[in-house]
């Protein structure tokens, strides 16, 4: 009945929406002079809002990086906050330009709800947290052991495809509450604890006793690419959404950071040269300045630097870059060449 | 206490001595009832002790982070409650501006508090108010007088729990005094639209309301028009606060005596004069402790905006406990979100039971 309900809504949305915006998504944010972002104000280190109330994590600066790109100002930006239900029809209807929500990039939401996700800027993945007491090394040794999991998500539909295909026993514990999730595992209900790993290692780091005692197990169970997105219509508005996030790559492969962008305007390397915009021609093709590389970089800082501020190293999180390195490192992070 | 038991029970003098007796009257009266006496007399009190030690003897008051307070104690953080209770308050305002908020907040509370006072019922009253929402809406808007203009979207916390509550009280009774008597109404199409739009209403759950206002109004309105999530919520509650009080009143009209209607009409009164001079002030006089239970089931129906994101008092706590630096911290925020709103909502009903006895002074027999 939700599924019915829900398609039928975003039918709906797409019949109004699709016809009446086509085009025009970028002309508009120029002519407001601000660009209008859909983000999630509920997720550490994605997108939260500190003790002054102003937003962080690693969504919120990918739209930093987009209004950078477009408006020249990091600042210049409205952050709409969406709970899950009412963030594709937020973008349908044109109350956001952008959702930077921690959305997972699958077929359906691209092709069914008329958006274009932009490039992944967090590869996430379902994985399992277990005591290293308990001496368990992979997920396939989990066959009868009770698994705590939130219901009503992908993530227990996972849970259990996983241990069907693997002829594993299931006794999950379905609890709702995320905190109640993490109590129930912590004092000892469950002999594991699933959900997205960024979630997990999140979890490990805050609410453990003694984070030591736990460990993530390697297998990740299902693939959880986390991408911006617009709704179809507006090309010009896409490449430059995609770009702005290559731009971000670029910059940390080519070891351009927030500290030293100045002095890279001096470097010979033609294709920092063509980045920068000492070159000119980047900017003219996309229909933005060509600083525009430079503004992002200099204002919000390269990949490594966003992720490392928000989820990683500098953050109470703690991730490791993981899957979220550069190709050149054993990431999955590429950019095409920006030229 | 060995003379208090020779004692007669009624010349009973000081309180302790009376509730000796009281309780020998009453809980240990048989073995059974001194044993559960004793039971959970001691049940109730290590619950309270417990309670007592947590909140009061081993919490820790100021600590950085939620691990610093881990160590520092092992009871209640409080320090999340210090370092978190502006942006619970106030959410997303500008943090310079949180002022404005601030005054505005005094200004409503001032307000509510003036008019509940029946020496000033008056005409000026009214007046004073409408002032207050205008320099409300000033201070909470900006852009004019040097103030910085301020997006209703970024309005949070406990200033817009309180504007929507507030307004939506407002608007809602007079939507609904005029809904009672439509639905009472001697002409059959207004009795229609009025019995249809409050059975709709009070049908439908106030979250698919919200729902509605959120999700599905921006797709039938023209791109770049948009109406402001705030105002959107401010309707819905309205509408559904209003379909409520309607009955309510409508059951006042009811339970008023026939007469009353044939006297003023036999005076000759037209019919809004009958209605404001004779059956209204009555009729609203009966069915005032349902009114203010709406109102206060509309305070905490309130919260129900944190489903569609908006940053009120309920969703500006559970944004605050998200922070990694205070992860797991749940009853803290709670009890700080509860102790707000019972001050509230008891103040509200206690308010109502006293007025309940003055305007039914006259009635009493």
């Amino acid at each position: 009945m939700k599924r019915i309900l829900a398609s039928a809504v975003l039918t709906l949305a797409l019949g109004t929406a699709a016809t009446a915006e086509a085009g025009q998504t970028l002309d508009n944010i120029k002519s407001k002079g601000v660009l209008t972002c859909g983000v999630n104000d509920k997720t550490a280190g994605f997108g939260a809002a500190d003790s002054a109330g102003k937003y962080a994590g690693l969504d919120i600066d990918v739209c930093r990086a987009v209004a950078t790109a477009i408006l020249g100002s990091p600042d210049k930006i409205k952050f709409v906050p969406l709970s899950a239900p009412q963030r594709f029809t937020a973008l349908q209807s044109g109350e956001v330009d952008i959702l930077s929500r921690n959305t997972t990039w699958t077929l359906g939401r691209e092709a069914q709800l008329g958006l274009l996700f932009g490039p992944t800027v967090f590869y996430d993945g379902q994985g399992f947290l277990v005591k290293k007491s308990a001496n368990i090394k992979s997920a396939k040794q989990l066959s009868g052991a009770t698994v705590c999991v939130q219901p009503g998500t992908t993530t227990e539909l996972n849970l259990a495809d996983y241990f069907r295909a693997n002829k594993l026993e299931l006794k999950p514990v379905v609890i709702e509450n995320l905190d109640e999730v993490e109590n129930a595992f912590f004092t000892g209900r469950c002999d594991a604890y699933t959900t997205d790993s960024s979630g997990l290692a999140s979890t490990r780091v805050s609410k453990a006793p003694k984070p030591d005692d736990y460990v993530i197990l390697p297998e990740l169970i299902s693939k959880e690419p986390l991408a911006p997105a617009v709704r179809q219509g507006d090309d010009q508005f896409y490449d430059i959404m995609r770009w702005s996030v290559f731009a971000l790559l670029q910059a940390e492969e080519k070891g351009i950071t927030s500290k030293n962008v100045d002095a890279m305007l001096k470097s010979d390397d033609p294709d920092i040269k063509r980045f920068l915009g000492v070159t000119e021609g980047n900017g003219k093709s996309l229909g933005v300045d060509e600083k525009w590389a430079y503004n992002i970089i200099k204002n919000v800082g390269n990949y490594g630097e966003i992720f490392e501020r928000n989820v990683g190293k500098g953050s109470p999180l703690k991730l490791e870059r993981g899957l979220n390195d550069l190709w050149t490192t054993g990431g999955l992070m590429y950019a095409p060449p920006a030229r | 206490m060995a003379t208090a038991t020779t004692m007669l029970p009624a010349s009973g003098s000081n309180g302790l001595q009376r509730f000796g007796l009281w309780a020998r009257a009453n809980l240990f009266n048989s073995v059974g009832n001194s044993i559960i006496t004793v039971l959970f007399g001691a049940l109730a009190l290590w619950v309270a002790w417990s309670i007592f030690k947590w909140g009061v003897i081993d919490a820790v008051f100021v600590a950085p982070n939620m691990r610093a307070c881990q160590t520092a104690g092992t009871g209640a953080c409080w320090a999340f409650v210090g370092e978190k209770w502006r942006f619970i308050l106030f959410g997303r305002y500008p943090y310079e501006e949180q002022w404005r908020t601030a005054i505005v907040l005094v200004l409503l509370f001032g307000m509510t508090g003036a008019s509940f006072v029946p020496k000033l019922w008056r005409r000026e009253t009214a007046y004073a108010w409408v002032a207050v929402l205008i320099i409300s809406g000033v201070l909470m808007w900006g852009g004019v007088l040097g103030l910085v203009p301020v997006e209703s979207d970024l309005w949070s916390g406990l200033p817009l729990t309180m504007i929507l509550s507030l307004l939506s009280m407002i608007f809602g009774f007079i939507l609904a005094v005029f809904l009672a008597l439509g639905r009472r109404s001697n002409l059959p199409v207004v009795k229609l639209i009025c019995t249809a739009f409050i059975e709709i209403m009070r049908g439908v759950p106030l979250i698919t309301i919200l729902f509605m206002a959120s999700l599905m109004l921006p797709l039938f309105l023209p791109p770049g028009f948009s109406v402001s999530k705030v105002l959107r919520a401010l309707i819905a509650i309205t509408m559904f606060l209003a379909a409520y009080q309607a009955e309510d009143i409508r059951a006042g009209l009811m339970a008023l005596p026939k007469g009353q209607f044939e006297a003023a009409d036999a005076l000759g009164l037209s019919y809004w004069r009958k209605t404001k001079s004779i059956v209204l002030p009555q009729a609203i006089t009966i069915v005032i402790p349902p009114l203010v239970g709406n109102l206060i089931g509309n305070f905490k129906n309130t919260s129900l905006v944190s489903i569609i994101s908006l940053l009120d008092l309920m969703n500006t706590t559970q944004v605050a406990l998200v922070d990694p630096n205070w992860r797991g911290l749940t009853s803290e925020a709670y009890l700080f979100l509860g102790a707000i709103y019972f001050v509230a909502c008891f103040a509200m009903s206690r308010y109502s039971q006293w007025l309940e006895v003055l305007l039914n002074k006259g009635k009493r027999r």
